[in-house]
């Protein structure tokens, strides 16, 4: 057993924590400031390859292996957790159920625009009424000769007035209850496609997030993923994978927690000596480390387990998530409790990372969800 | 066009520190990378091949684990790498002679690209010792080049100056840090990288009997001792003193 990165591991995470720092990291506070989508930053990531990180090479990607996709997703988060959860809704939430899904025309229609980013995906599940109940959805759609008819609302879409390519849940049988969901590829350009308000968030500013409406949208009947039915499937294998996205986000972000803590209490002079001589700061910065340590690991385990190949990996990405983004809110805490009174105010970035964290702990499923996900499969 | 990148491997020295208390360097431990210059070489000639084609070679002497650096560079778009093996004692004659010696072997070559100097040492000597060994011209502090058919012309940074110099080939290039901004490789060159040669050559191949003239007795840090005089009366009073203070130090003159 090696608890190590292979040297072609260590090389992407290098490239890509180059690129963060020379291409995310001077432009993070101002796209939060303004709320404004980091659509240069992604078509640079595109020629990279990192828009295609987990797309088969015949399609056009990189076709990578999980853990070194966790390693893009940590490092850009650790710059920007903004342009991280849009990278890794694109990859897990978009790329990943058209290549496990998908017919050979669709694949061949949909992956190489993907992996090139020239256009952006998103993941149009939850709605107003049905967030972590997913099975209560009320989105609809009929099939009406060769067209399926869709109606309804979703919510909280990442990317959502930017995306081009959109994997859209709705019921096409009532009576089935979640075995009557199934998923569809939709393109925004789509008639009856309309993109609601945009949300004003906590965090992750730079993330436009909004509600999508469908208003007797049709889209071919060959843009169905997967068989009818297959939907809530479909959304749970996803969501699977993209919670080791958000938990590669989420230890992102209290890496840099650690970062800044670490430079800060090093320069900031009290009482006639950096506070990091005090063993206050110490602890915290070693309980921090500690734990993002642990964090990381467990979103290697658990891209490990996905790469094996060997059936669901629910409780190791659940586990990561969890632990993960409690890690990524903890070290936020801290980061500002060191910074004091300054990390308090927007000049520093850990302001910044304390409302990005938070929402690590909510989207693609809440920390209360995951723990239902870990002790489901242990007390099955 | 035949180029040839003369790279190195040092040790990344922003992470290096110094042991306060015996004041020699803690190399142990230090991550390595390509010594950042050099990646301007590979970049340039990068740019070259783009414009007419050819192939680029990257030779180091270094330590076996070099094979992951020298893979850094064929990812960036070098087609081929060539590790020779480092000599237990080794110093700029040594380093200098053995990269003549395996261009030699490489036999046909336009341009030799090198870093001006490497980060770590920064002697600046292993380029024009390589180009003398050779000999081939050499052009020095290039911020730019130009490479046309039969010609090469590149603008040398000289400080308060500029000189613009031609050469044909072959000819050997140092470029400055400035010379341009080195690419970075997508995952799929990444990837590709794996697929592409890393010849190893030992050093007794290519010759015998190499000494090296310098002896490094000892490495140690270099602190900067403060002053931390605080000026803390009246703000005029404490003006006129600290220009007192700079003048006697020759600060001012």
């Amino acid at each position: 057993m090696q608890l190590e990165l292979n040297e072609q591991q260590k090389m992407i995470q290098k490239m890509v924590k180059e690129f963060a720092e020379k291409e995310v990291a001077p432009i993070a506070a101002e796209l939060d400031k303004k709320g404004e989508y980091p659509t240069k930053t992604l078509e640079k990531m595109a020629k990279l390859g990192f828009l295609g990180a987990i797309v088969p090479t015949e399609y056009g990607g990189a076709g990578l292996d999980t853990i070194s996709y966790a390693t893009i997703v940590e490092e850009i988060s650790r710059k920007c957790a903004s342009t991280g959860v849009i990278t890794s809704v694109h990859n897990s939430l978009v790329c990943w159920p058209i290549i496990h899904y998908g017919t050979e025309e669709q694949k061949k229609k949909y992956l190489p625009i993907l992996a090139k980013g020239e256009k952006i995906g998103a993941f149009a599940a939850t709605e107003p009424n049905a967030g972590s109940d997913l099975g209560a959805m009320q989105t609809t759609a009929k099939l009406k000769s060769n067209k399926y008819i869709i109606n309804g609302d979703k919510t909280f879409i990442t990317s959502g007035s930017e995306a081009g390519i959109i994997i859209v849940f709705a019921v096409t049988d009532k009576s089935a209850g979640p075995k009557g969901i199934s998923a569809f590829i939709v393109e925004s350009d789509m008639k009856g496609f309309k993109v609601g308000s945009i949300f004003d968030k906590m965090g992750i500013n730079a993330n436009l997030v909004s509600e999508l409406i469908f208003e007797d949208m049709e889209i071919p009947k060959e843009n169905l993923l997967g068989k009818e039915g297959d939907g809530f499937k479909i959304a749970l294998g996803a969501l699977d994978g993209g919670r080791i996205g958000i938990a590669a986000q989420a230890v992102g972000i209290a890496q840099a927690c650690l970062d800044e803590s670490i430079e800060y209490s090093k320069q900031r002079q009290q009482f006639g000596r950096p506070i990091a001589k005090f063993q206050a700061i110490q602890w915290m910065i070693a309980d921090m480390a500690t734990s993002i340590e642990a964090a990381r690991y467990l979103v290697y385990n658990a891209a490990y387990t996905k790469d094996k190949g060997e059936g669901r990996f629910s409780k190791e990405a659940a586990m990561a998530k969890l632990f993960a983004s409690e890690t990524a809110m903890d070290a936020a805490i801290k980061a500002v409790q060191i910074h004091g009174g300054y990390g308090y105010t927007k000049e520093y970035t850990v302001e910044r990372l304390f409302r990005d964290a938070k929402i690590t702990e909510i989207y693609e499923g809440t920390s209360e969800i995951q723990r239902l996900v870990i002790s489901g499969s242990l007390l099955r | 066009m035949n180029i040839i990148v003369c790279a190195k491997q040092v040790i990344d020295v922003s992470e290096m520190k110094v042991d306060p208390n015996t004041k020699k360097p803690i190399l142990q431990g230090v991550p390595q990378k390509i010594s950042d210059i050099d990646k301007n070489a590979m970049e340039e000639a990068i740019k070259i091949k783009e414009k007419h084609g050819g192939k680029i070679t990257v030779v180091t002497v270094g330590p076996s684990d070099a094979k992951e650096r020298i893979k850094e560079l064929l990812a960036m778009g070098a087609d081929e790498g060539i590790l020779v093996s480092h000599p237990e004692k080794y110093d700029y004659h040594v380093i200098s002679s053995l990269l003549a010696e395996a261009i030699k072997k490489i036999g046909e070559y336009d341009i030799v690209l090198c870093g001006e100097a490497s980060i770590d040492m920064f002697s600046g000597q292993v380029g024009p010792r390589v180009a003398a060994l050779l000999n081939i011209p050499q052009i020095t502090y290039a911020q730019s080049v130009t490479a046309e058919k039969d010609k090469v012309t590149a603008e040398r940074n000289m400080g308060d100056k500029a000189v613009t110099t031609e050469s044909t080939y072959p000819v050997l290039i140092t470029v400055t840090k400035e010379s341009n901004e080195p690419r970075l490789p997508s995952l799929m060159q990444i990837l590709g990288a794996a697929n592409k040669p890393i010849n190893d050559w030992t050093a007794d191949s290519l010759t015998s009997g190499l000494n090296p003239m310098v002896d490094t007795v000892e490495l140690k840090g270099i602190s900067m001792e403060r002053k931390n005089v605080i000026y803390q009366n009246d703000l005029d009073e404490s003006v006129s003193k600290l220009v007192d203070s700079l003048t006697k130090e020759g600060v001012l003159r």
